[in-house]
């Protein structure tokens, strides 16, 4: 079982990211489990066609100790089983607490057992690593490997480049390495050339460009990923080129990440600076 | 840890150097350790005028260092408002900062008559559990407030921020606010989260700005009584506030309120209709004394009721201040009655405790107080600190325009203060203060620790474990003076240990009763026998002497 987590600056397109690529791994005939480490709770809402989710939180909330794995699995397109972690309403209690207690329930549970053959486990997680309860998915005996979902934008990239130095720290401790950076178009100028150059820095390779397409907010809007929305579009193609990128990608390292200022000459050196 | 060989044999106070001895506890540290450590360890010489050496105090504990300070938490809840027993004290958190809160100083309480309320059997606590971290505490906190409410109708309800409340983020002021509204009580909160501060000694600024910001001034009904004056700073540990009561009472002296031992809310709410504050704790209290002064205009003076002698200085000082001669002779009458029974047992113990020495490691201020006890038995306080007190403590209210105010506490409200337009009513007039000023004496007044400790001997701000252990070592002292925390460890070292915030299962020691108590305590544990049993005979002789029976 491959255990992957998937982090970026907030908006970067995360979660559309994760199904879209979860989708075209269960249409490979994988067996994949999303946890949506977003207290929003809408990291697999395009692979269950909606909002459905009962989360973790809520349900150890409503029935108290006794929870059961079928209380918050739910199953998704091809397949794929869907969890919520869930968390608090924005400006109240510890979303990143939350994070901890839904994990460590799943674990309690038996979620990642053999006996159910899971080929990936796909973490979510919300933003920034703003605190220790969203570090949670890459500590030890937690996920392995880490994408980092990135476009051209200069925070963007500064927030890779953050999120690179939590890797660091628990890539000495656990064991969690980097596989890549996914750059998720946003049409800036030179964008493929800059990730590339990003990434060569940090060690990492760019695993993937995902171009830009108004396929993606068309699927969403309908509550599906591009891959089951519309199979023959080319941006579904796109997602099954990633998700057999991921699949075979055997470069794992701890990344290196740089200085605020090696960061921006770089951007200079890319022609952001116009 | 080894027990000390044998105490009988402590050694000539006078061969041991204390500058040796400061060097030699340092010389274990880290330079940066050691530097800082330095500033905490100071050899006494009292100057010219009373001033004493600078001490680095109130700063924060330097972490891997085993330390006796508290939290913010427990100064606030734990030892300024738990002795009050007719309001809820709710700890929002989880259990065990509720739990070991919860009458561990042995604070005492008499309501007047089995109807009065008493809440501090119960330890109320939202026992916050994971969920409620996750998802926020304060629909639970509503709750708990309204279940106290409804089992309980207690005049007020308030509410003490533990670290994890802080964190998440809890409004616990909006909730006491809204729910002040709904129940018609007075509901307050405190965000006194522990990690807040060096030590306690924040919880205890904390508990004191809040109980003066939604309580004192509520009520505006005059006692009766000739001599009304509040005692601050006395947390009726063992009894002692039953005994100065007794005394004062004796006095023809009326007790308007007590901060906080014995204390109900109605006191705190009519406290500002005294005509005195006298401070006992300096260091946990002294911010209600201003603040009152600017507010309503009371005077405060200090006072130290433990100790036999200081008891009376403290009577004698209170009626002058009131000017008034039969007062005065009141007092001359009461304490040449008191003295009778403390110097018969003063004189007893002398003969067995003369030039013993004893160490104090305690508090903001008993450290200070209980060497006029110890003193008036014989024994000598050699070295002594405090947990959590600041550099006024130690040299005194001179030394506060130098303090430098540092993050830690800058991080804890300071009130803005004005006179109250229909409340304010100065006391004493100036002519009056000047008068009695010109007759020596002094209001708002604290001379501190080390000006009454001799030279030579080892003041030591936050003691950490390995330093008193080597101080163990060093001087082997008849008695050693601080905590819970350190009494097992001190006692396996073969040295007798009194607690002086709990007073062990003893007390009253304040006033002349209380004198008496602690003379005959301390008496009993420096001559017990006990402590020379912890080695086995054949541990100091191995050497078996015989003879056969049937020679």
């Amino acid at each position: 079982m491959r255990k992957i987590a998937i982090y970026g600056k907030g908006g970067i397109g995360k979660s559309t990211t994760t199904q879209n690529t979860v989708a075209g791994l269960a249409e490979m005939g994988r067996k994949v489990m999303v946890v949506g480490c977003d207290p929003k709770a809408d990291s697999t809402r395009l692979l269950l066609g909606g909002l459905n989710q009962k989360t973790v939180l809520d349900t150890l909330r409503l029935e108290g100790e006794d929870v059961e794995l079928d209380d918050i699995r739910k199953i998704g397109f091809a397949e794929s089983i869907c969890v919520e972690s869930g968390g608090p309403e924005p400006g109240v209690g510890c979303a990143g607490r939350g994070i901890i207690t839904s994990i460590n329930l799943l674990e309690q549970l038996g979620a990642y057992a053999d006996s159910y053959a899971l080929d990936y486990v796909f973490y979510d997680v919300l933003g920034d690593v703003v605190c220790g309860g969203f570090a949670m998915p890459i500590r030890e005996g937690k996920a392995k490997e880490i994408y980092i979902v990135v476009s051209g934008e200069m925070m963007a990239m500064y927030a890779a480049n953050n999120i690179c130095k939590g890797i660091v720290k628990f890539a000495e401790a656990g064991g969690v390495r980097l596989g890549g950076l996914i750059c998720n178009s946003r049409k800036v100028d030179f964008e493929a050339d800059m990730i590339v150059a990003f990434a060569e820095m940090l060690g990492t390779q760019m695993i993937h460009f995902v171009p830009r397409d108004n396929m993606v907010q068309r699927a969403e809007i309908n509550r599906k990923t591009v891959i089951e929305f519309d199979p023959a579009h080319s941006q579904a193609e796109e997602y099954r080129t990633l998700a057999k990128k991921i699949e075979g990608n055997e470069m794992l390292v701890i990344p290196k990440p740089m200085g605020t200022d090696v960061l921006e000459k770089l951007l200079i050196k890319h022609g952001l600076a116009g | 840890m080894a027990a000390i060989d044998d105490r009988s044999a402590a050694p000539e106070i006078e061969s041991i150097d204390p500058n040796a001895v400061k060097k030699e506890l340092l010389s274990k540290y880290p330079t940066k350790v050691a530097r800082k450590r330095a500033k905490q360890i100071i050899i006494n010489k009292v100057g010219d005028d009373c001033a004493a050496p600078e001490i680095g105090a109130n700063s924060r504990a330097i972490p891997g260092i085993i330390t006796q300070r508290g939290c913010s938490y427990a100064g606030c809840k734990g030892v300024v408002l738990g002795p009050t027993r007719d309001f809820v004290n709710l700890t929002h958190g989880p259990i065990g900062c509720g739990f070991y809160s919860w009458l561990t100083r042995r604070n005492q309480t008499r309501p007047p008559t089995l109807e009065d309320p008493n809440f501090m059997p119960y330890c109320f606590s939202t026992d916050l559990q994971d969920e409620d971290i996750v998802f926020g505490g304060e629909k639970k906190l509503r709750a708990a407030i309204q279940e106290a409410y409804d089992i309980f109708r207690p005049k007020a309800i308030s509410v003490f921020s533990t670290c994890p409340v802080g964190l998440i983020g809890d409004d616990v002021h909006s909730v006491a606010k809204e729910m002040k509204e709904k129940l018609g009580i007075n509901v307050f909160g405190f965000s006194c989260e522990g990690y807040k501060g060096v030590s306690q000694s924040a919880g205890h600024h904390i508990a004191n700005n809040g109980i003066f910001k939604h309580v004192v001034g509520l009520d505006d009904t005059q006692k009766e009584g000739k001599y009304k004056i509040n005692l601050l700073g006395e947390y009726n540990i063992g009894g002692d506030g039953f005994e100065i009561d007794r005394v004062l009472e004796k006095c023809g002296i009326t007790t308007v309120s007590t901060f906080s031992g014995n204390s109900t809310y109605d006191q705190f709410a009519n406290a500002h209709t005294a005509d005195l504050n006298t401070i006992m704790c300096h260091r946990s209290i002294n911010y209600v004394a201003e603040m009152m002064e600017k507010k309503f205009g009371i005077p405060w003076i200090k006072v130290n009721f433990t100790g036999a002698g200081s008891a009376a200085k403290s009577l004698r000082k209170i009626a002058k201040y009131f000017d008034d001669p039969e007062l005065i002779a009141t007092v001359e009458k009461v304490i040449a009655e008191e003295m009778v029974e403390v110097e018969k047992v003063q004189a007893e113990v002398r003969q067995r405790c003369e030039g013993k020495l004893a160490m104090l490691f305690v508090g903001g201020s008993r450290a200070h107080h209980y060497q006029d006890l110890f003193a008036e038995m014989g024994m000598k306080t050699i070295s002594a600190g405090y947990e959590f007190a600041h550099r006024d403590d130690y040299e005194g209210r001179r030394v506060l325009p130098d303090i430098k105010v540092d993050a830690d506490s800058r991080n804890i409200e300071e009130l803005h203060i004005d006179p109250d337009p229909d409340r304010y009513r100065p006391r004493k007039s100036a002519e009056q203060i000047e008068e009695l000023a010109a007759k020596g004496f002094s209001f708002k007044d604290y001379e501190g620790m080390m000006p009454d400790m001799s030279d030579g001997t080892l003041v030591i701000d936050d003691i950490s474990q390995y330093e008193t252990e080597r101080m163990l070592e060093i001087y082997k002292p008849a008695i050693f003076c601080a905590g819970i925390k350190e009494k097992y460890a001190v006692q396996k070292k073969g040295i007798p240990m009194k607690q002086l915030h709990s007073y062990d299962s003893g007390g009253p020691y304040a006033g002349f009763k209380g004198a008496v108590n602690f003379y005959r305590e301390i008496d009993r544990m420096v001559n017990c026998k006990v402590w020379s049993f912890l080695k086995a005979p054949w541990q100091t002789n191995p050497e078996l002497a015989a003879t056969y029976a049937c020679e």
